[in-house]
């Protein structure tokens, strides 16, 4: 599937996953590249997200959630009980549907996150702020009102906010969890323009709707249904000549 | 035949009429009351009011013992019960998702919130001034604790679950532990309703008679030890309201009044606070 020398990132063998009884993952094999946007597509309730927020142990904030199986970050099991998961959600980055900014000031919005994990001086924390909002392409709209309240942005300013965040850590995985959905076209245009310079450093994992947005900001893409992981592969060769007459059925809008 | 439209423009303006008159009677009574006590108790507001002692019945005086206690004693319990609130509401609403303490907790504050407040002074009474032998500030401040507790323990919960579970989940999702998710964001956006809630407990205990019956009692002599029976203004007004003395009588409405203003004041700076939270 991937050329030759393709680091792998993330890993699934057999994995399953559920909340309570319910069956919600099933069987789940896939190897996402590393330094490579993956899409994962298909309709409503099929699993995208579930999979997406078991990448970072989303679902240990919540009682009554379980997985079997294996998944590995760089070789090694995210599954692990023993493993800190505050340091895998530090290396494993998410931005969410909704801009969710923190009620504090545009500066200690990015500023939370890295003072986790890192002691920094005033200065050098300056630039890790500047820097981060650069990537985020958010720096030049907002480096005059760095103490105002990240809520006083608008929604795909935000948005840009919350990856910012996600950068400022420094994380080798970002996923994104339906980024554009809640935002209008031309933020929706700036934040893929954005994934595809940020690949140059992450991993990035992207769930949408949005077919085309599939087909312009991936590399590979994941075609999911009922919970099941239907085909993968390079995103051009999904889009024009799927395997499966499940997937030529979605891309077409014969269903879903 | 009476068209459809006909209909339920009627049921739509009888309903309306309903909810109106219920609304008016309520306020009427309000209203009521307002007028009462402003004419009654403007007369006894004077800076006489505020410097003097409470007197002995046909001397002048005022209730500056009683201000004072009252002050000393809901800081006192403000002070005891919010840090108390604050932490067990953050329980129920942070860590209470698993288990069965939480629903037993929060079943017994909401016993604890609706227990009339005389059982509260009469406890306290029993397991403290019956001990110690004398009322006392202390005792008084004690059960006006109890009673701000379960109203801050209440408030903080509903106001940190109004705190959308996403904006958790972006704070965990940078690798937060769960303690500095609290304390730096989910707090944090909820500061504002929870300190609407502290202002309400205080409203609220600032006008309570019966724990304090029980527990500081009432002292016509300026003294602020905590240790000694303490004056207060809701049961000097108790006492003065039932004399048959008219000076005293005045007094009395002069504190009822005062203690409106103050319980007023605090719901109007409790309200702007919560607009202010809600505009953001």
């Amino acid at each position: 599937m991937f050329a030759d020398g393709q680091k792998i990132k993330i890993t699934a063998r057999s994995f399953n996953f559920y909340y309570g009884k319910f069956h919600a993952l099933k069987n789940i094999n896939l190897e996402v590249p590393e330094k490579q946007v993956m899409a994962f597509i298909g309709p409503s309730g099929c699993g995208k997200s579930t999979l997406l927020r078991t990448f970072n142990r989303m679902y240990d904030l919540y009682p009554g959630q379980s997985t079997n199986g294996e998944l590995l970050l760089d070789g090694k099991s995210i599954l692990d009980k023993n493993m800190d998961v505050n340091l895998l959600r530090s290396k494993v980055g998410m931005v969410f549907q909704k801009p969710t900014p923190f009620p504090m000031s545009i500066y200690e919005n990015i500023a939370f996150g890295v003072r986790l994990y890192e002691r920094l001086s005033r200065s050098e924390m300056d630039d890790r702020v500047e820097w981060a909002l650069k990537k985020a392409a958010l720096w030049e709209e907002v480096k005059a009102k760095l103490s105002q309240s990240g809520l006083s942005l608008s929604g795909g300013q935000q948005q840009r906010l919350c990856i910012a965040r996600s950068v400022a850590v420094k994380p080798d995985v970002l996923l994104l969890d339906e980024p554009t959905s809640a935002l209008d076209p031309i933020s929706t245009a700036k934040i893929e323009e954005l994934v595809y310079e940020l690949k140059a450093d992450y991993t990035i994992v992207i769930v949408t709707h949005n077919m085309q947005q599939a087909a312009r900001v991936s590399d590979f893409t994941a075609y999911m249904y009922l919970g099941e992981l239907i085909e993968v592969g390079k995103t051009d060769m999904v889009f024009t000549n799927p395997k499966q007459k499940a997937t030529e059925d979605y891309i077409t809008g014969k269903f879903g | 035949m009476i068209s459809l439209y006909a209909k339920r423009r009627f049921i739509n303006g009888f309903n309306l009429a309903m909810s109106l008159a219920a609304m008016m009677f309520g306020l009427f009574w309000l209203i009521w009351i307002l007028i009462t006590l402003f004419n009654a108790g403007i007369g006894a507001i004077s800076p006489a009011l505020f410097t003097e002692m409470t007197p002995p019945p046909g001397e002048n005086g005022g209730l500056l013992n009683a201000i004072a206690g009252s002050l000393m004693m809901t800081v006192v319990a403000t002070l005891i019960g919010t840090p108390v609130g604050i932490l067990a509401g953050i329980y129920l609403a942070e860590y209470g998702n698993r288990g069965w303490l939480a629903p037993a907790t929060r079943f017994i504050n909401d016993i604890l919130l609706s227990a009339p407040s005389i059982v509260i002074g009469l406890f306290v009474y029993a397991i403290y001034v019956a001990k110690v032998g004398h009322f006392s500030g202390w005792g008084g401040a004690f059960a006006l604790s109890l009673i701000v507790i379960p109203v801050v323990i209440r408030t903080t919960e509903n106001m940190l679950k109004l705190v959308p579970n996403s904006l958790r989940e972006a704070a965990a999702a940078l690798g937060a532990p769960q303690w500095k998710v609290i304390a730096q964001v989910t707090i944090r956006a909820s500061r504002a309703g929870i300190l609407t809630g502290i202002l309400l407990a205080i409203a609220r205990i600032s006008g309570e008679t019966a724990p304090l019956l029980f527990t500081s009692l009432n002292n016509q002599f300026w003294s602020l030890n905590m240790n000694e029976p303490m004056a207060n203004l809701p049961v000097v007004i108790f006492q003065f309201a039932m004399s048959p003395y008219e000076d005293w009588q005045r007094l009395a409405w002069g504190g009822a009044l005062l203690i409106t203003i103050a319980v007023l004041g605090l719901n109007i700076l409790a309200r702007i606070l919560f607009r202010q939270k809600t505009v953001n």
